[in-house]
């Protein structure tokens, strides 16, 4: 519990204070990088799905103006494989290293790296590199992985409780019903990247990443030297969605070849590769029985998901993790199941497990309610619980209904007429249709450095990093927040992993994890200042240190005396006064920590075109204490878009002969564009402080807003056409009156 | 991308002198070339850049046709005040092509130019006849549902050609003025794209280093109407699923004269005659539009994802003869 008051500060709308820098092309990222004397590395991408590499012809790449070297798994580093724990910060999702042997795993891997002098020269000569396969049939979809194994279960993230099967049995009413999702690919707009140079034995790699600590950590494990040799720094990304958590095959190879050629190298993952090689969210198949009593009340819930991944890999994606606690029911089952394809290892992408999950669960919770007849909305209500029985433990802050309340009445929930097709505006039909979000809330352990500076300035850092979120901005709110000092007068260095350590950024878990490490530094500097203000020579020597006060960037004590501390530093000739902090992951075992919320959806089917689009959105999030009101609400408005894009578009296709994808590009890859945005969106933050979480009371907030987006546009299309389209995307041929 | 040879015209007659056999290209805007040499589909030794020719201006000809050289933005040709008034389908067309940014870059004459989306020509791997004749077509049997064609295909080739703004000039009418090692010509624009038929690598009417430099529009018909609908599943930045350009004109309730060309679903700009004839004299209303829509696809053969093209293309039909003649 905090034993200060929060200021204004936090809570603020404020922008972000890395903007300008962006704005101007002074925020440099990972491929902007220019070294002196720098080579560059283009991949030469297997054609073909699955089998073995048989001959590699370089002659012709060779004889190329500018080629320096070309690797293979013939020429190649000797390497060591990362243990990938995350305990031991060195996870990652695709623990093969690039060119270890002669397989081919899936379509798009590396099976060889042309080094040149420019880019132009690399990318020229990687196309004149000849390699030949003996290739094996591949598995290329869910559905062809599902033909030919059985599933593996995975019962460490598994849950039951109760007797699911039986009290589906013997309930009055009930449902059963099965989702399918397809493979996503995060698309972020800058491209996976690596800039490596090694310094007499210190590899020093600018990554395209959103985890500087686990990246320099698996970088040590892979070159076998201590994490003390390696710097990675990502203090710009062009945002990452889960795809840049984790060293990709594309930096060990960069950094291999940097070292291997003795100058810099720097290697930009094309955008073809990055739906093959740097994850993706893989396809789902998940299979949901409902049941309920005469009232409404769920009696039985089992949700059973199966996920394809990858031939080296094991990733779960773990769609029934809101199942087991969003609702109350006394038998349920979540399970979860992979099969081997041959694609890249998936990875996690915004609300991994929720997003896919929630469109099965919240889809099917409105085939429920239809099937008794009650309104969607009152169908969920019935069920609420402030009890996750998964845990047995009540949540620590839960204002679902809140949402529901205040999202109905803004959107006008209460004017929807139940009956599909009901609603019209001319050509179009109206549909409306809701659906409840969910997201667990977690924190890290978490170090962080609070430097107040003889400019009258503070400096804060930490190796988290701001992925385009606002990070640096509620960090400098954070230290504001404790010092009293304006926010121009506050600078923030982060993503560098010679910081002290700070989380991923990932898991909605940034915010909870860094500012609670970040206001304790604040307040040790300030404990610093004291000591020193009361010292020999200090502007209250002689004073206790421990009854001055600071406020506002003034010392005081009490007895009408007041220094500036930067005045307090240079009296002393001291450049700043520091504060370093821990805080640790361990959260109150009483509680379950959860966040929720409900996005209310409008869309607009024109039968006579066939033209399906989202026109209103309204969502009422609860994620704790927001933090910035600005940056908070571009979280959740961004997820609405990125879940519209779920809901209507994406779609990474595999031809089920050739096994290779067949859509990895900008133009057929669809994600939502301008013109696909609704005409309204009203964010609604709720904004009750979680204190049994962290002093600041914030949960976190970047993936909850895609979770079950998709079911409340897909509950939409329903009410709107009579169709209950179980297989995203949502597209215009599933719903055409022919 | 391969390296190659670069060169900039300043002359119809250099550019031409400089384009030298298979192994040249031409580019203006860029807008595909350099996608499709990036992705290694194309392999130009050489390309000669006609940006600086002076093909700049659109002007109308004492016929009453338009005259728009080449090298024309699709932007600046979308928002010029003698398109916007006589020939607003092509406005409509282009605006609804590509983005903003390669509007602004695009060209006339490239964007007839313009090739294929089919994933199977750009993978550069998949067998395709369009990218290495004889070996066959991938997108048969394979996965069809967005950029192939139903009208036009063979069984060498089903992808769908991609432009917006053919479409309307196809429906307008219009000439493709070219310059060559022989000199100038004329192709009429419903000739200048071929269909697949058994050698889909002939994409059009160009003879050995021609270039075109210049595309006649037709006069407009008097009184007429036009409108283009595009349908596609995002509402921006997509190539056509379907689209439909029309052209009417009406005298009292009944078609005096009808143009359709539709997008999306034909191998090559897609002008359905068949469908126009059956309008004319008949009174605008929704029982002839959807004759027509019904005629436009009367030889439409589906593949295995793409069946749904053809009630969408119909819709798309009906839909803009429903607005232009309301």
């Amino acid at each position: 519990m905090s034993d200060y008051k929060h200021g204004k500060i936090i809570g603020a709308s404020r922008s972000r204070i890395d903007g300008p820098k962006k704005l101007r092309g002074d925020a440099p990222y990972a491929a902007d990088h220019h070294l002196p004397n720098m080579a560059h590395a283009y991949g030469v991408f297997s054609t073909v799905a699955s089998g073995r590499i048989t001959g590699i012809d370089l002659s012709e790449a060779r004889a190329m103006p500018g080629v320096i070297d070309i690797f293979h798994h013939d020429h190649f580093p000797s390497l060591y494989r990362t243990p990938s724990t995350f305990k031991q910060e060195n996870k990652v999702d695709e623990t093969r290293l690039p060119f270890e042997d002669a397989k081919v795993h899936y379509p798009g891997q590396f099976v060889a790296l042309v080094v040149a002098d420019t880019f132009a020269n690399a990318r020229d000569a990687s196309y004149r590199v000849r390699v030949d396969y003996e290739e094996d049939e591949a598995i290329a979809t869910l559905a062809q992985a599902m033909e030919r194994g059985e599933p593996t279960p995975h019962a460490d993230s598994g849950h039951t409780r109760g007797d699911p099967d039986s009290a589906w049995s013997d309930a009055p009413h009930r449902i059963e019903s099965t989702y399918v999702t397809p493979m996503e690919t995060h698309n972020p707009m800058e491209m996976h990247a690596s800039t490596a140079y090694w310094d007499k034995g210190d590899l020093v790699l600018y990554e395209a990443s959103q985890g500087v600590v686990f990246a320099r950590n698996v970088m040590a494990k892979v070159f076998g030297i201590p994490p003390e040799r390696v710097d990675v720094r990502s203090p710009f990304i062009g945002s990452g969605f889960g795809s840049k958590l984790w060293i990709w095959p594309h930096a060990v190879a960069a950094a291999a070849a940097a070292r291997e050629v003795g100058r810099p190298v720097q290697l930009v993952v094309p955008r073809e590769e990055m739906f093959t090689t740097t994850g993706h969210r893989p396809p789902t198949h998940q299979t949901l029985r409902l049941a309920t009593d005469a009232n409404g009340k769920l009696q039985a819930l089992s949700h059973d998901g199966i996920n394809t991944t990858s031939m080296v890999n094991t990733y779960v994606e773990k769609t029934g993790s809101c199942t087991k606690s969003l609702y109350a029911c006394p038998n349920l089952r979540v399970s979860h199941a992979t099969l081997p394809a041959n694609h890249g290892t998936p990875t996690s992408m915004r609300a991994p497990g929720a997003a896919p999950g929630l469109f099965a669960l919240e889809s099917a919770m409105d085939e429920m309610a239809e099937a008794i007849d009650m309104d969607p909305l009152e169908f969920r209500r019935a069920n609420y619980t402030e009890t996750d029985e998964s845990l047995d433990l009540p949540f620590s802050s839960i204002h679902l209904m809140e949402a529901f309340d205040r999202g109905a009445e803004k959107f006008g929930w209460s004017k929807r007429t139940p009956e599909p097709g009901s609603m019209r505006d001319s050509d179009e039909i109206i549909g409306w249709g809701m659906a409840a979000c969910n997201w667990e809330a977690l924190k890290m352990d978490c170090d962080a450095r609070v430097s107040l500076r003889a400019d009258g300035t503070a400096f804060a850092s930490c190796a988290t990093q701001d992925i385009g979120t606002g990070t640096y901005t509620i960090v400098a709110q954070a230290v504001s927040d404790i010092t009293g000092l304006p926010l121009d007068r506050i600078e923030v260095e982060l993503g560098d992993s010679s910081y002290p350590s700070g989380p991923v950024s990932g898991g909605s878990w940034a915010t909870a994890t860094t500012l609670p490490a970040i206001a304790q530094a604040a307040r040790n500097a300030i404990d610093a200042l004291k000591t020193y203000a009361t010292g020999d020579g200090g502007a209250f020597s002689g004073s206790e240190a421990d009854t001055l006060t600071f406020a506002d960037g003034t010392l005081s004590d009490g007895n009408g005396k007041s220094v500036d501390y930067a005045e307090v530093l240079n009296q002393l000739k001291l450049a700043n006064a520091d504060g370093e902090a821990h805080t640790p992951a361990a959260t109150n075992d009483e509680y379950s920590f959860r966040s929720f919320g409900a996005h209310f959806v409008e869309i607009r089917w024109d039968p006579g075109i066939s033209n399906l689009r989202v026109s209103r959105v309204v969502s009422a999030i609860d994620v704790g204490q927001v933090i910035n009101q600005t940056t908070a609400a571009n979280q959740v408005e961004g997820a609405i878009a990125m879940g519209i894009g779920m809901a209507l578009f994406e779609n990474t296709e595999y031809d089920s002969r050739s096994g290779r994808p067949v859509n990895n590009n900008y133009a057929e890859y669809l994600v939502p564009v301008h013109a696909d945005q609704p005409e309204e969106v009203d964010v609604i933050l709720l904004d009750h402080p979680d204190y049994a979480f962290n002093e600041f009371g914030a949960r976190g907030i970047g993936e909850i807003g895609i979770t079950g987006l998709a079911a409340a546009v897909a509950n939409a299309v329903h009410h709107a056409t009579g169709k209950r389209i179980r297989e995203l995307p949502i597209t215009l041929d599933k719903l055409m009156v022919t | 991308m391969r390296n190659f040879a670069y060169q900039r015209a300043d002359s119809v007659d250099a550019a031409v002198a400089a384009h030298s056999g298979q192994s040249s290209s031409f580019v203006a805007g860029g807008t595909t070339l350099l996608d499709l040499v990036k992705l290694d589909v194309m392999q130009p030794e050489r390309i000669v850049d006609v940006r600086s020719l002076p093909l700049y201006d659109v002007e109308r000809l004492d016929d009453g046709r338009l005259k728009i050289g080449a090298m024309v933005t699709n932007t600046d040709l979308a928002h010029h005040p003698i398109v916007t008034e006589n020939y607003r389908v092509l406005s409509e067309a282009l605006l609804a092509g590509a983005s903003t940014s390669l509007r602004n870059k695009a060209t006339t004459g490239g964007n007839v130019m313009q090739r294929v989306r089919c994933p199977y020509f750009r993978d550069g791997v998949s067998a395709c006849n369009k990218r290495e004749p004889g070996s066959g077509c991938a997108a048969i049997g394979g996965l069809n549902r967005s950029v192939h064609a139903v009208l036009g295909t063979s069984d060498q080739c089903i992808a769908s050609h991609p432009s917006d703004m053919c479409v309307a000039m196809a429906a307008i009418g219009a000439t493709v003025l070219v310059s060559g090692p022989n000199g100038e010509r004329e192709i009429d624009f419903l000739d200048f794209h071929l269909l697949p038929g058994d050698s889909p690598d002939k994409e059009h009417a160009l003879e050995a280093d021609e270039l075109i430099t210049h595309v006649v529009l037709d006069a407009p018909i008097e009184g007429n109407r036009s409108h283009y609908l595009k349908l596609r599943d995002r509402a921006s930045y997509q190539f056509a699923l379907a689209s439909s350009g029309v052209v009417i004109a009406t005298e009292g309730g009944t078609i005096r004269d009808a143009r359709i060309a539709l997008g999306g679903v034909g191998t090559k700009p897609w002008r359905a005659q068949r469908a126009e004839r059956s309008l004319i004299g008949k009174s605008a209303e929704q029982a002839s539009f959807q004759q027509a829509a019904e005629l436009a696809f009367e030889d439409a053969k589906a593949y295995e994802h793409n069946a749904f093209k053809i009630p969408l293309g119909q819709q798309a039909i009906v839909r803009s003869l429903t607005t232009v003649t309301a």
